[in-house]
């Protein structure tokens, strides 16, 4: 009983994103899929979900070659994925978005509604995923949410399941428990292809590991053959140091403060719940937890995106509450957004354009109604040489750059000015190793200058990395302060909460 | 430094939710409400007026059910509750009551403007509820349709269009080959439509709300045009038979309730089936549960097998076959001719029904009620020759319109991905 992807070849208008790539999975295995952000890992997978068609190669189960149109084919053929970005109907009960697409019926096309719940208690019982058929989905906390997501894969009688990247949105101890998930459903028979970038679980849960790398597969090996060192520099291609180089902090004059602050979010739950913080110049402050707690209204309300309901923003002692983004910002303020795509960049505009999104209204780029674009392009070309931005010219769209490039131009936008406040939320995510390496040597640059940096990141490694002090946010409020050298687990139980117990059971 | 060290003792100023503005804001109106109807229906009739609600219809089994009121007092009863439901939504305590005190209001209002516009006079309440219910089937109708598109996330501003070449199809075939073949004539016509709309933003993703409007333009001009060089010349073409009332046995002869809901074509009867049915469908069916995945998020629902293209054309095109059900009601039934523009933006306020009723069929009937009523509101007031000029008057449905849509009444979720193409990579 396998499953094999042989000598798939994807090819995208300017982008080859698989290059002849070779898999296979047994049942009662588990495989990880190791590789950088843009290896190819995803598109492979909606190859195999019958998402994409692939331009060359051939998929076989047991032994026979199968064509997927569409994901009804591979779910056929007993496959099963658990996407990074959940499917689910957020509208939706739990029964509800376990039975779609494949729903019980009492009669002509009326939904056995009673037979939908059974299918999710029994498969909850079954496996241990232990979850409220009747709850709405989009109450439910991430980890819940991913639980519905395989017993939805079950009920479909799934031989071979594929995570894409599933512990990215989940807590050190929630990651845990999933573990114990995806072993148990190794010792029911089930053949597991696990999507990660992460070199420490991939070691820890893998049977083996493939490792691809600018669309191919470079090499395979076996968890007790190989150490995380060793992986990063196949998955990368040359060796690389994740610590971040810097000297201890010296903190000063409080810059930023919050205080009691309440923020809605588009639903009206006060998602930012009386939160007070400081952040001094010289010193950078790291906000742990796990997404969705509150750090993407928080960083909204301090810029001036998302008004309050309640508390004070000060930023060194002037009260900023209810200034507008670019009072904000005109306050030596640099804000590295959440999504690049959404925030930080107009996709379709130039490099250059981008470049002066935060000053195109003003001497020099700008004179009375006039665009200089001289001294726009001047600026441009001086920024892409110093900030290292790869781009084939200045007045190439920026969306047809990679996500390091992409994010190298919000930093040189944003950090091109002597500033007193850095916030980066989620500020490597998605881009490079070396992109990552380079973003923060930038931002330790800043603090060296006399800087507060607050940043927020889901990844807790960033967090350790980077922080001189540690602030964990759980429920809309700062719960916990660690300092950098605190343990991965004593974090991650605080991100968690009064929720460990229960994930820990 | 200075502030911010001691901010604990600092007082943290708390600003006002959506919620509790929205709050202040309706219970701002219901008071000046209270107080317009204290001025003008109150104190601005003559002490011992009379007003005088006739409840039966002149042929109805049982003579003459009429009820007279002091107009003054109950003005003043009026405006004692609205000041009351004022207060009380002003207190913000009870925010999750603030539609019901707001509907309670209006509707208490309605009838305090009623009772004045009838001082002295006599008042078909009867008749008015009857025309409610026939006024608002083609917006019901109009709103489903919108409801049948928008719950797979393509917006339908096309209505308007539909409902008009199906009327002026229905007159025609109606014309000449009998009311029964106008009929499916006339939805037929509505499905093309639809499928027009479907393949315009489905298949090449054209802005839904210009494909939309160019259907409406193409669907007045042509309407228009043809009904000048047709029905002019030929006036035999424009005047088919008409669907008859089927007065319900005994339940028609409930005094009030029986005119109003159990005398009438089977368009009506249809309709209210058609928003029992669509609400079973829409929440218990298999076809409904996909259909609304299809709308909220459709990759997810591609990724369990279910074909979201087909989903959506045959769900616009069924929208465009109950837009096209209500257009021949508006000329097989309803009237049994057609005049030019005579659907005069029905379609356009089904829309604001459809947003009214937050997307579902039972909002959708409410809303169509409601606006219906502003209709019937409007014709009434007419014949009773009130001082207020008859353009305002006819203004009434679209200024129900303005105000509901702008989110008086408070703003729900559309599905979530409502007006976005689906790209499947």
């Amino acid at each position: 009983m396998t499953l094999e992807l042989r000598g798939i070849t994807k090819q995208f208008p300017g982008v080859l994103a698989n290059d002849n790539v070779n898999l296979s999975v047994s049942e009662g295995e588990i495989v990880a899929l190791l590789g950088e952000n843009g290896a190819g890992k995803t598109t492979l997978m909606n190859i195999l979900y019958g998402l994409y068609t692939p331009t060359a190669g051939e998929i076989l189960v047991d032994g026979e070659p199968r064509v997927f149109t569409s994901p009804g084919d591979a779910i056929d053929a007993g496959i099963g994925m658990v996407h990074q970005h959940f499917m689910l109907i957020p509208v939706f009960t739990v029964a509800e978005n376990v039975a779609l697409g494949f729903e019980p019926l009492k009669f002509l096309s009326w939904i056995d509604t009673k037979k939908a719940r059974e299918t999710v208690t029994d498969i909850s019982s079954r496996y241990g995923l232990e979850v409220d058929p009747d709850a709405m989905t989009e109450d439910l906390p991430v980890g819940i949410q991913q639980r519905v997501e395989i017993i939805k894969v079950l009920s479909r009688e799934a031989r071979f399941i594929v995570f894409d990247e599933p512990t990215s949105v989940l807590t050190p101890p929630e990651v845990d428990s999933f573990f114990d998930i995806v072993n148990g459903l190794r010792a029911d028979g089930k053949g597991i292809i696990f999507i990660s970038h992460k070199l420490s679980e991939a070691l820890e849960v893998a049977d083996r590991i493939v490792i691809m790398r600018r669309g191919k597969t470079v090499a395979e090996v076996k968890p007790e053959d190989v150490d995380e060192a060793k992986l990063a520099e196949l998955m990368v291609g040359r060796p690389v140091d994740l610590v971040v180089d810097k000297a201890p902090a010296q903190p000063k004059d409080v810059v930023l403060s919050v205080n009691e602050l309440v923020v809605l979010d588009d639903r009206n739950h006060r998602s930012v719940d009386g939160l007070s913080l400081e952040v001094r110049a010289g010193e950078i402050v790291g906000i742990a937890g796990v997404q969705g707690n509150g750090q993407t209204e928080l960083v909204e309300s301090i810029t001036g995106i998302r008004p309050s309901l309640a508390g004070l923003v000060h930023l060194a002692g002037e009260d900023i509450t209810t200034r507008s983004p670019r009072a904000i910002h005109n306050r030596d303020v640099a804000h590295v957004p959440e999504d690049r795509q959404k925030r930080g960049l107009v996709l379709p505009f130039t490099v250059t354009e981008n470049l002066v999104l935060d000053s195109y209204h003003q001497p020099p780029i700008s004179r009375w109604i006039l665009m200089d674009w001289d001294a726009a392009r001047d600026r441009a070309v001086r920024l892409v040489e110093e900030y290292d931005v790869r781009t084939p010219s200045i007045e190439v769209e920026v969306s047809t750059l990679s996500g390091g490039n992409q994010q190298k131009v919000i930093v040189a936008r944003e950090f091109d000015r002597p500033v007193q406040l850095v916030i980066g939320a989620q500020p490597t995510r998605g881009i490079d190793v070396g992109s990552i390496e380079y973003i923060h040597s930038r931002i330790v640059e800043k603090r060296d200058a006399g800087a507060a940096v607050l940043i927020i990141s889901s990844e807790l490694e960033e967090i350790k990395a980077l922080s001189d002090r540690i602030l964990v946010m759980r429920g809309g409020k700062i719960v916990a302060e660690f300092d950098p050298s605190a343990s991965v687990a004593d974090i991650g139980l605080a991100m968690l909460g009064s929720e460990a117990e229960t994930v820990a059971s | 430094m200075t502030a911010v060290a001691d901010s604990n003792e600092m007082v943290i100023k708390t600003r006002a939710t959506p919620e509790e503005k929205r709050a202040t804001f309706i219970g701002l109106v219901l008071i000046a409400l209270a107080a317009f109807t204290l001025w003008a229906f109150g104190l601005g009739v003559e002490p011992g007026s009379e007003s005088t609600f006739k409840l039966s219809l002149p042929q109805a089994r049982f003579e003459d059910l009429s009820w007279t009121v002091d107009s003054r007092t109950v003005a003043l009863i009026t405006a004692l509750v609205l000041g009351f439901l004022g207060g009380f939504v002003l207190r913000r305590s009870h925010l999750k009551r603030t539609n019901l005190a707001l509907s309670a209001g209006l509707v208490l209002f309605s009838f305090a403007f009623l009772t004045w516009a009838a001082v002295d006079g006599s008042f078909s309440l009867v008749g008015m509820l009857k025309s409610t219910v026939v006024l608002s089937v083609p917006v019901i109708l109009g709103g489903l349709a919108g409801l049948m598109c928008e719950r797979v996330a393509v917006i339908n501003i096309a209505i308007e269009g539909q409902l008009l070449t199906s009327a002026f199809v229905g007159v025609i075939v109606g014309s000449s080959a009998g009311i029964w073949v106008a009929l499916i004539a006339a939805m037929a016509t509505g499905a093309i439509l639809g499928a027009v709309l479907a393949v315009l933003s489905i298949k090449y993703r054209i802005d839904q709300i210009i494909a939309g409007v160019v259907i409406n333009i193409f669907a007045l001009g042509l309407t228009s045009f043809l009904s000048r060089r047709v029905l002019t010349e030929a006036p035999g073409l424009n005047s088919p038979g008409r669907f008859s009332s089927i007065k319900i046995p005994l339940l028609g002869d409930i005094p009030v309730i029986g005119p109003m809901f159990f005398d009438h074509s089977m368009f009506v009867y249809i309709t209210f089936i058609l928003v029992i049915m669509l609400h079973l469908g829409l929440f218990y069916t298999r076809w409904g549960l996909r259909s609304r995945s299809v709308g909220e998020h459709p990759k997810a629902a591609d990724t369990v097998g279910i074909n979201v293209y087909r989903t959506r054309y045959r769900n616009v095109i069924l929208g465009g076959v109950i837009a096209g059900f209500g257009g021949a009601f508006l000329t097989l039934a309803q009237v049994s001719r057609f005049e030019d523009n005579m659907t005069a933006g029905i379609g356009y306020i089904g829309l604001a029904a459809l947003i009214f009723g937050r997307w579902r069929p039972l909002g959708v009937l409410g809303a169509g009620l409601v606006f219906g009523f502003a209709r019937a509101l409007q014709q009434k007031l007419g014949i009773l020759g009130t001082p207020i000029p008859s353009e305002f008057l006819s203004m009434t449905p679209y200024i129900v319109t303005l105000i509901v849509v702008a989110g008086v009444v408070g703003r729900a979720r559309p599905p979530a991905a409502d007006g976005q193409p689906y790209i499947k990579d």
